[in-house]
């Protein structure tokens, strides 16, 4: 890595890196950058969306209907990575809703519409002419309440920037605007150079670099010349006029050209001590700070072939493009398909709509020349000629990447260092064969992400089900353990039933176990009788009648246990909300004495079909217990009454 | 109005496939015209039949295969092959040998691989190649160069000949080929190669006639030309940045450095640096051949190892083959080891460090496996 | 003679010995080829390939060479990668077994008319969805596998396999949304 003094040096000497690569497109600014960027009237409607930076939208704060107030916010910033969205002029709130994005896939988002009213009312602003005053967090809360994210293109929140902990070497300003016929940043630049340099001094105190380099490509020798005099006495800042060749303006690239460092393949220039602001960006921290307005506009560059009248102008965010083609004059035709490109034409995308709003990164509206849709098999084969390769500034091998994205074999694409592609499209600019390089890669991306997702996914799924099965493991153990202690119990209770069968109630806890255990051995004993019937009549019903009073009594000493027991249980729900457990175990209780019950009744009505009503019976008396155990064993005892009803009636109509 | 989507970049510097094949094409007319100037007309004959041959099996190869004829086709690839092909071939080689080599070229070497993009090989080479191999005697009778022979056929008795086997008057190919002095004529590779065999110095060699005429010692009569105006075509392709430098400059400095350290042991038996620079096909395949973008090494450093590896085999097998001239079976070898070249010579990303992805993908496997 | 069985012998011994301690000392850890099968699984834990999650089925791939080609969640990109890990030939999916699914799709309840039946909770193979007995339900969207088991068990018939919608951070740069006509619009001056 070049060390600081090295980099300084070279730099007093204007003499630069070099980046591998990179494409010379007509730059074309010449149709744009004549006239001085214009103010547009109000338009009918805006459409604000809530989120338009890399990061979290903020919690919304306003209502539908509420009138708002120019540079009021709209959303409170909810979490580090979101910035707020404030209301570009006056107005009323007319709805938020799901509104076309300004995003290449058109996917709807959420969005505010408001209505101006035409009075174009400040809200009450806070200046601070005095920033070296404040501190370093107050500063950074001051450019994240002006919701001021990346004008550059990404929109990354510019306070997380801000807010760097690390040890800064170099703080670089971006003026490139490399792209062809964008002229937004240069027209800021021409007009506004003061105020950048006002957001320099600021981004300076905030973030205390060691130096400073502001770059121009040397296409804009009037915007350099500005700088140049508002920086004039400015100490350790460097003006830099780099040669123009695309993409220059990416972050990398400007890295390596100005410092001759690389920012490190899954790293940030943070990590190489680099920190790099657009010169929009500037712009608006010193907006925010010294006059204490929001991010409310932006210029944006309309130019293109198809426009009468080139120009740049101050956009309110959330201006429907379609204000501004009307503005620029399209030149409309019935016959041909207008693309409507927002950024530039070698990263920028066409809008799907007239109604998509201007965000916090639309620098430009290019309407080329009217061109019929191009027929979808223009792509020819791949020659490997490697122009691509030639161009690529990551030094890539574009044609590598193709062949395998094509192939879906992901991971050599990712060999290949498919996520070091920084989308510039100057291997798809110079592609003998027209293809698309750039999309497949786009393509191949998001295969990959939404293959990471699917597997984080379902490694998540995976250990659910794995911790549903063990769960249900344990259950079946816990279960089998009951069943073990409720043989154990039944043994005892047989030892004697025949004397006293009060006395297998005597814990009020498991009362209704008992009870179960002993109208099973009721069941028992009145199930073997049709046996014995044909033989020892008398006897048989001699047992079958003391086995009811057993029986009888077994359920009335179990209704008593189980009553307190429910009321207990009641009393703990009210007062203790916080031990559901304790009913759980109540309510499952009651629903094995509901089922125990229920399969009674059933065994009962079809072995002995002699007293079915008196049989049913004991069995709602035993419903009726549960009914109070729990409010949740309800459905299920009504089920099981019901069930047992049908069951009763069945057998007697059969009978 | 309708709204139209494309992806970006929306601005492309067009220069199409189709405008590189035609300049390629356009840069092979000098070296072409030095050609017929000192073979006659044979050399159209064969350019004529080569390209119609290849067109003609492109257009029904992709028609079997059911693919957009007329777009393919235009892409003017198979022109370039034939092309190619036809400057390789003697003058007055019977026509269905051309046509077997067309056929060759492009129904096995490129549409059987996939077409355009997909061979591996390049389609040229292996018609040539498919030709030497398969009749050795009919591809090396070369005739003499203008000015040497004693006689010089007409278009009609190169139509004749190529056709019939005869000239109108009656003669054949064996008779045209008596030079001045009598004897049968042989290439100025040919001829060294000979005299080597026969217990001659590679410096009598030269002075025999087929040597004449050249702008150096060595410079084979017409050979010499025929080359000089093929590189000066080649140039006009790396100025209009057509052809990278990369391969046809270390094709060249390939064969200097071979030639030179062989000539600098023996200088009686191994010729010079330049001899092997203007004899033979070294030129045409350097500028014209092995740039072929599909079948060569498409990386900086790659092209650089292929190029000289290129050079390097042109020597030697030039020098202690079996044929005469090598350049098509060296273009072919290294087209083989394309891939292994590629992977190898892969630039270091922008942010990664020195180390090749070669073993940073090796390392990977690793990690997993473990 | 004697000597030459004896030395053969000898040598027959010693490279058994050597073999024998060669394959102890080189004991390779036997693959674990379950765990490879499972991890190329997507854990919807549907059940449609007639085993009880994809672990099981993972175990009958690896241990009883059981179809590769069960598995609809999946779909062909699973089947492929089976393929490769397996050393069979790809095979399309078997039809049997469910279609492959063609978007991914999560259950959602429609929660007014959910009756609390808890039916489906006891159904969801990765405990998704959360709620209790007479109390309504409701579906956990990011734990949803897809698995759509939860659909039968509902007796209101409630449940219905909604599309996961795309959104901006989630496109997939296939297809943009179908440009609208521009609409001029007045210009307020």
């Amino acid at each position: 890595m070049e060390s600081f003094d090295t980099i300084v040096k070279r730099l007093s000497e204007n003499r630069l890196w070099q980046f591998p690569g990179g494409v010379k497109p007509q730059d074309k600014k010449a149709l744009s950058n004549t006239h001085a960027i214009r103010r547009l009237p109000l338009p009918d409607c805006l459409y604000i969306p809530l989120k338009q930076h890399i990061g979290n939208k903020g919690s919304l704060i306003v209502e539908v209907g509420q009138r708002v107030l120019k540079g009021q916010p709209l959303t409170k910033a909810s979490g580090p990575y979101s910035v707020p969205i404030h209301a570009s002029t006056s107005g009323t709130v007319k709805a938020i809703d799901e509104h076309v994005s300004a995003h290449p896939s058109g996917i709807a988002e959420p969005t505010l519409m408001l209505e101006p009213d035409g009075l174009d009312e400040w809200i009450k602003l806070h200046p601070n002419p005095h920033y070296s005053q404040l501190d370093k967090s107050t500063l950074v809360e001051l450019i994240c309440d002006a919701g001021i994210s990346g004008m550059g293109g990404a929109g990354f929140p510019t306070h997380i920037k801000t807010n760097n902990p690390q040890k800064l070497e170099f703080l670089i300003i971006n003026g490139i605007e490399c792209e062809p016929y964008i002229t937004a940043d240069d027209r800021l630049m021409r007009e506004h150079a003061w105020q950048i340099r006002q957001g320099i001094d600021i981004l300076q105190h905030t973030l205390n670099p060691k130096h400073i380099i502001v770059a121009v490509e040397d296409n804009k020798p009037e915007a350099l010349e500005a700088l140049r005099i508002a920086c004039k006495d400015k100490p350790d800042c460097s003006l830099v006029s780099t040669p123009t060749l695309y993409p220059m303006g990416g972050e990398k690239q400007l890295i390596q050209v100005v410092t001759g460092r690389e920012v490190p393949g899954k790293g940030l220039p943070s990590d190489i001590g680099i920190t790099m602001f657009n010169i929009g960006t500037c712009f608006a921290i010193a907006d925010a700070v010294f006059n204490g307005k929001p991010l409310i506009e932006r210029v944006v560059t309309l130019t293109g072939e198809a426009v009468k009248a080139p120009q740049n102008v101050w956009a309110l965010i959330g201006t429907p493009i379609a204000f501004l083609t009307e503005h620029a004059q399209l030149k409309s035709s019935k016959r041909y398909s207008q693309r409507i490109i927002m950024g530039g034409p070698m990263m920028g995308f066409t809008v799907t709509s007239p109604r998509v709003p201007v965000v916090k990164t639309t620098n430009c509206l290019l309407m080329p020349k009217a061109s019929f849709a191009q027929p979808e098999d223009i792509e020819r084969p791949c020659i490997r000629c490697s122009a691509c390769s030639d161009v690529c500034p990551a030094s890539l091998l574009p044609q590598q990447l193709l062949w395998h994205s094509k192939a879906k074999e992901y991971d050599k694409a990712q060999d290949y260092n498919l996520f070091d592609c920084i989308e510039c499209g100057a291997c798809a600019y110079v592609c003998p064969s027209d293809i698309p390089l750039v999309q497949y890669y786009r393509q191949a991306k998001s295969a990959v992400r939404s293959e990471k997702d699917e597997k984080q996914k379902a490694e998540k799924a995976k250990a659910r089900f794995d911790a549903r099965t063990q769960r249900l493991e344990n259950d079946k153990k816990e279960r089998e353990e009951k069943h073990q202690k409720a043989a154990q119990a039944r043994q005892n209770a047989k030892a004697n039933a025949n004397d006293t069968a009060t006395e297998t109630t005597t814990a009020p806890k498991s009362a209704a176990v008992a009870a179960a255990i002993a109208r099973a051995k009721a069941k028992k004993q009145q199930t073997s009788t049709p046996v014995l019937e044909t033989e020892q009549k008398e006897p048989a019903q001699v047992d079958d009648k003391k086995a009811k009073v057993a029986a009888a009594v077994a359920r009335a000493k179990a209704k008593k246990a189980a009553s307190s027991n429910a009321i207990e249980s009641e009393e703990k729900l009210e007062s203790n909300t916080e031990a559901p457990q304790q009913t759980e175990v109540d309510d499952k209780k009651a629903k094995i004495a509901a089922a125990v019950a229920r399969a009674k009744a059933k065994k009962a009505a079809a072995s002995n079909g002699v007293e079915p009503n008196e049989k049913t019976a004991p069995t709602i008396e035993t419903t009726q217990q549960t009914d109070a155990d729990a409010k949740k064993a309800k459905v299920a005892a009504a089920v099981a009454r019901a069930k047992a009803k049908a069951k009763a009636k069945a057998e007697k109509n059969a009978e | 109005m309708i709204l139209g989507t494309s992806s970006s970049p929306h601005h492309t510097a067009r220069r199409s496939t189709q405008i590189i094949m035609q300049l390629v094409m356009l840069a092979a007319i000098p070296g072409l015209l030095a050609q017929w100037y000192f073979f006659g007309w044979g050399v159209v004959i064969q350019l004529a039949l080569a390209i119609v041959t290849c067109v003609g099996c492109e257009a029904l190869v992709l028609a079997l295969r059911k693919k957009p004829v007329v777009f393919v086709l235009n892409d003017y690839s198979a022109v370039l092959t034939g092309w190619l092909l036809a400057i390789c071939l003697p003058p007055l080689l019977p026509w269905w040998m051309t046509v077997i080599g067309c056929v060759f070229a492009i129904v096995i070497a490129k549409q059987l691989y996939g077409g355009l993009g997909f061979n591996i090989f390049n389609p040229a080479m292996i018609g040539y190649v498919v030709l030497l191999i398969s009749f050795p005697a009919q591809m090396s009778q070369w005739l003499p160069v203008n000015g040497l022979a004693e006689l010089s056929p007409s278009l009609l008795d190169s139509l004749s000949v190529i056709f019939t086997g005869f000239t109108v008057s009656g003669h054949d190919i064996e008779q045209l080929r008596y030079t001045i002095d009598g004897v049968t004529s042989a290439t100025p590779l040919d001829s060294v190669r000979t005299a080597i065999t026969l217990n001659n110095t590679y410096s009598d060699a030269i002075n025999s006639p087929v040597f004449n005429g050249g702008l150096l010692a060595s410079w084979g009569a017409g050979w010499g030309w025929i080359s000089a105006f093929y590189l000066l075509g080649g140039i006009a392709l790396i100025m209009a940045n057509i052809i990278n430098w990369r391969i046809p400059v270390s094709v060249l400095v390939g064969v200097a450095i071979t030639a030179t350290v062989l000539n600098l042991l023996n200088g009686d038996l191994y010729g010079s640096a330049v001899y092997h620079w203007f004899n033979g096909a070294v030129m045409v395949g350097a500028f014209f051949i092995a740039t072929d973008p599909v079948s060569a090494s498409t990386t900086a450093k790659g092209k650089v190892v292929f190029g000289a590896l290129i050079g390097f085999w042109i020597v030697i097998i030039r020098t202690f083959g079996g044929y005469p001239d090598a350049v098509a079976f060296s273009i072919l070898f290294l087209n083989m080891s394309v891939p292994l070249i590629d992977y190898y010579t892969q630039p270091r990303t922008y942010g990664h460090s020195t180390k090749n992805r070669a073993e940073n993908s090796a390392e990977k496997r690793k990690k997993k496996s473990n | 003679m004697t000597l030459a069985i004896f030395i053969t012998g000898t040598l027959a011994l010693l490279f058994g010995l050597l073999l024998g301690y060669a394959a102890i000392r080189f004991k390779v850890e036997s693959d674990p080829l379950v765990e490879q099968v499972d991890s190329l699984l997507p854990q919807t834990q549907c059940g449609q390939c007639g085993f009880p999650g994809c672990r099981p089925y993972a175990e009958a791939i690896a241990n009883d060479g059981d179809e590769i080609n069960k598995c609809p969640p999946g779909g062909d990109a699973t089947i492929k990668k089976l393929a490769d890990l397996m050393g069979v030939e790809a095979k399309p999916l078997n039809a049997a077994h469910g279609e492959d699914a063609a978007a991914k799709t999560i259950a959602y309840i429609r929660e007014d008319e959910c009756i609390g039946c808890t039916k489906c909770i006891q159904a969801c193979p990765v405990d998704a969805i959360i709620g209790a007995a007479k109390q309504m339900h409701t579906v956990i969207t990011d734990e949803c596998t897809g698995c759509d088991l939860c659909v039968d068990p509902c007796p209101v018939d409630c449940i219905d396999m909604i599309n996961v919608p795309q959104t901006s951070s989630t496109w997939d740069w296939k297809e943009s949304i179908q440009p609208e006509t521009l609409i001029p619009v007045k210009v307020v001056s």
